[in-house]
């Protein structure tokens, strides 16, 4: 009896790495010392109802930029054990199979836990703020979509410590991840993290769809809509349409893998390479799905700190929709190499090539918007222009990868991540960092600290380049992608070496973040007037943190920059139209459902892990009760009363 | 906090501004919705058309579909498709009993769909096409169970939406939620037509 458990116990957690135990103790030090400090604050009550069962778009995207910047530290954690392994010749600090999980869960997790959901938190914190709403259109669907990202990435995490992480790269490319080549728990896992979590992608693709669409301001025609959330629309097209292509191909691997079909497989007629142009078909549209936003979130920034409008604003738009439609004939040149014959290669390059276009009219856009301009250094616009260089690089070299012939050289060798992670690094981070310190003053009420800023601005900037230049460099060399050991005589030592002490740069540039973010909670500068950065969006009307109904009184908008103009109209003097009658306001319930569906999910998701019905089973049963209970459950409204509202108006107004 | 709890249905039109028809945000989503849906089932389409040659020495399409089955199946979805539409009728005309009697026969000719498609599957595996045997078979399966999945779950909504129907009549919120069922069960209907076309009528030409 003793000796099953035992055996259960050595194959159900893992074992035999230091690192690991290292990071079960941490896991339960934290899990212990978090339920602690709720206990002994008697905090359960707070959490649950003040967050738990939120469906305030504004704390529920609090809630995804917390957890991505968790994910972030992660992954992060991931890439600094890659560098190190391969930092020179002959290392022993990861063995090759722990270091093929290692890389399958950085990509993974940097794409799908770290990048989407801090994307999708500014989405819910700025959109409807932006648009003049009092909420999304779907506030419980909204809850629920984070709250299925949640138990995916927890699901996904765990593999880590229990059943073992998968190894198959983040595409997972069948027969390398089919049941013949990989019969461990690990594939099921990601499998089932992405599926999850994909679901609430989806949903908040479709919300914020129809919140766009539905749910303007009176007067905010289309292109009267500020460019973050016109990116914002341009990303939910993506979304609708690539999402469920992902959805449907990991179902179809998974059914390979539980099922015995042969979609994917090498035996009884399956075609792995059906897996493949499914997967860039989602994939290479998820790339512009996280650079779209941080797109809008540039132009914003560089509007507000140029103090002029966005240059070419119709353009922007254009261009962003341009690359919404082109990013789907794209996918193939993924594998220019296996195959697909000179045409199609042809076919691929020129559309890939093609989407430098508009790109390129939005850098020179954002350029023009600069000349001229009254420039203020503040850390979002620092990010901004630290961008424009980084990106440009990285935009040319994926051009050269665009260039058929010539990427038979380039593909999957070092050059490709050189390339990969100056886009995604130099636009998706940058961009989203500059969103996070532009929008924290309206998130928290106060602005994060620049001295830490600036010091972690620097780190990440000269780790950025220090890290990835000299692995363009080693990838010509021919050093190849997810290789875990090379000898002395190839020659990769020194430019590894540099490599990895870029990568450490860039990890202290995200400890310093975090000091940053740690010392400004404590002495801040506070945003009292609710428009810090004498901005020039809607957002930044409202007091700072919003209100839960963000507007007492929905805004008549008439101009682009209608904050802007109405201030500029104040400031002559020039009378304004007399406020409405204060009204009642419709307000979303909180709700335990979506917390608890995904609880299930999160049951039903461990039980196919594992192939354990008496998991799954009950679990899929809990989520279409939820389903149920939400379909039958009337009372889910209520209305602040007018008192209230002048009560709470004139206390976050009257510090004014 | 005071809260006062209103029903959805009684508030009146220009009560608050920037307050939106709820039934209308939900029509509008849920025609987004169907859109992710139809390239859910394009992947599984392209998936089919790929594979449906690779039997791998197994039966073909052309010796196992029983095509006078497919051809009950279609006229039975489609009635049901036609009577989904009177109930919405009903529904219009506020007639709650004529609703919930359409509904009852939408979801009859449903589950006999269901049925009947159940009943083939089994044939088709008795006679050596099980779902293991071939990508085609696996294709196959996948493809029509993931249409005959979504029925069944049509069904389960429909019978919840009944009793719904039953206890609070014909208000605001049910008719935005039967409106809702009404578009996924023609868009059923129409994934069907293409199943017809592309699985049965091009696997036996």
């Amino acid at each position: 009896m003793l000796d099953t458990i035992k055996d259960f116990a050595s194959w159900f957690f893992v074992t035999g790495d230091p690192l690991i135990y290292g990071a079960d103790v941490a896991i339960t030090l934290s899990v212990i010392a978090i339920v602690g400090v709720l206990t002994y604050f008697k905090k359960w009550g707070w959490l649950w109802k003040n967050w738990l069962t939120t469906v305030d778009h504004k704390k529920i995207g609090i809630m995804y930029i917390l957890a991505s910047l968790l994910m972030l530290f992660r992954g992060g954690v991931d890439a600094i054990m890659m560098r190190t392994q391969i930092a020179l010749p002959d290392i022993k600090f990861l063995e090759p199979e722990h270091y093929n999980q290692v890389f399958t869960t950085h990509g993974t997790i940097m794409i799908l836990f770290m990048a989407m959901p801090l994307m999708f938190g500014l989405f819910n914190i700025i959109v409807p703020l932006q648009i003049g709403a009092r909420d999304v259109a779907f506030p419980f669907l909204n809850a629920l979509s984070f709250w299925l990202f949640f138990a995916g990435a927890m699901l996904f995490n765990m593999s880590f410590v229990i059943g073992g992480s998968p190894d198959a790269g983040w595409t997972s490319y069948p027969p390398l991840s089919g049941l013949m080549h990989n019969p461990g728990v690990g594939q099921n896992f990601y499998i089932w993290g992405i599926q999850i979590s994909g679901i609430g992608s989806l949903a908040t693709g479709i919300n914020f769809m129809v919140t766009l669409i539905k749910m303007r301001a009176p007067g905010m025609t289309l292109m009267k809509m500020p460019m973050f959330s016109w990116s914002v629309f341009a990303t939910c097209i993506i979304i609708i349409l690539a999402f469920p292509i992902l959805t449907m191909t990991l179902a179809l691997l998974f059914l390979d893998r539980f099922g015995g079909a042969h979609f994917f497989t090498l035996d009884l007629g399956g075609n792995p390479m059906m897996y493949i142009n499914l997967f860039w078909m989602w994939g290479h549209p998820e790339v512009y799905i996280v650079v779209l936003p941080a797109f809008g979130i540039f132009s914003e920034v560089v509007a507000t700190f140029s103090r002029k409008r966005i240059f070419g604003y119709k353009s922007m738009v254009f261009a962003m929709l341009v690359i919404s439609v082109l990013s789907f004939f794209t996918w193939l040149h993924h594998f220019f190499t296996m195959g697909s014959g000179a045409d199609i290669n042809v076919f691929f390059a020129i559309t890939t090539m093609l989407i430098a276009i508009p790109t390129g009219v939005k850098i020179f856009n954002w350029l023009f918007t600069m000349y001229r301009g009254r420039i203020k250094f503040e850390l979002p616009m620092m990010w901004t222009i630290a961008f424009i260089p980084c990106f440009v690089v990285g935009g040319m070299t994926g051009v050269l990868l665009a260039v058929a012939p010539a990427d038979f050289q380039f593909h999957n060798s070092y050059f490709l991540i050189a390339h990969f992670h100056q886009v995604l690094i130099g636009g998706v981070v940058f961009g989203y960092f500059a969103g996070m310190y532009y929008w924290w003053p309206k998130m928290f009420g106060f602005k994060l600290n620049d001295y830490w800023g600036k010091w972690a601005f620097w780190f990440w900037n000269i780790g950025f380049y220090v890290c990835f230049m000299p692995q363009y460099a080693l990838g010509l060399a021919g050093m190849t992608r997810r290789i875990s050991e090379y000898s002395w005589d190839t020659g990769w030592g020194p430019l590894n070496l540099i490599s990895t002490i870029g990568a450490f740069l860039m990890g202290l540039g995200f400890i310093f973040q975090v000091v940053q973010i740690a010392t400004s909670i404590f002495k801040h500068q506070k945003d009292v007037t609710g428009d810090i950065w004498d901005a020039r969006t809607l957002e930044w009307s409202t007091p700072s943190p919003a209100p839960e109904y963000n507007f007492a009184v929905i805004p008549h908008v008439h101009d682009v920059d209608d904050w802007w103009e109405t201030k500029q109209r104040r400031a002559k003097g020039i009378p304004e139209a007399p406020q409405p009658q204060l009204e009642p306001i419709h307000m979303p319930k909180n709700s335990a459902i979506p917390i608890i569906m995904s609880l299930f999910w999160f049951v039903a998701g461990f039980g196919f892990v594992f192939g354990w019905w008496w998991f799954y089973v009950p679990g899929m049963i809990g989520v279409l009760l939820c389903m149920l209970a939400r379909s039958f459950s009337y009372n889910t409204d209520y209305y602040i009363p007018v008192d209230e509202i002048k009560r709470t108006e004139a206390a976050i107004r009257g510090s004014v | 906090m005071a809260q006062s709890a209103v029903n959805k249905g009684n508030h009146g039109a220009g009560h608050d501004h920037g307050h939106h028809d709820p039934n209308e945000l939900k029509v509008l989503g849920f025609w987004f919705f169907l859109i992710s849906d139809v390239i859910l089932f394009s992947v599984l389409f392209a998936t089919f058309i790929v594979l449906r040659n690779s039997t791998a020495g197994g039966p073909t399409g052309e010796e196992l579909f029983n095509m006078p089955g497919v051809i009950a199946e279609t006229f039975i979805l489609l009635t049901s498709s036609f009577t989904s539409g009177l109930a919405v009728l009903a529904m219009n005309r506020n007639q709650k009993k004529q609703l919930i009697g359409w509904l009852i026969v939408t979801a009859i000719l449903g589950a006999a769909f269901i049925g009947l498609e159940i009943s083939e599957f089994v044939e088709m595996v008795h006679e050596g096409a099980a779902y293991t045997t071939s990508a085609f078979t696996s294709a196959f399966f996948t493809l029509v169970g993931t249409h005959g999945l979504h029925v069944s779950l049509g069904l389960l909504w429909m019978i919840g939406l009944m009793i719904q129907i039953g206890r609070r009549g014909i208000t605001d919120t049910t008719r935005g939620k039967i409106t809702v069922i009404s578009l996924y069960w023609h868009f059923l209907d129409v994934i069907w037509i293409f199943l017809l076309t592309v699985v049965y009528l091009m696997g036996v030409m």
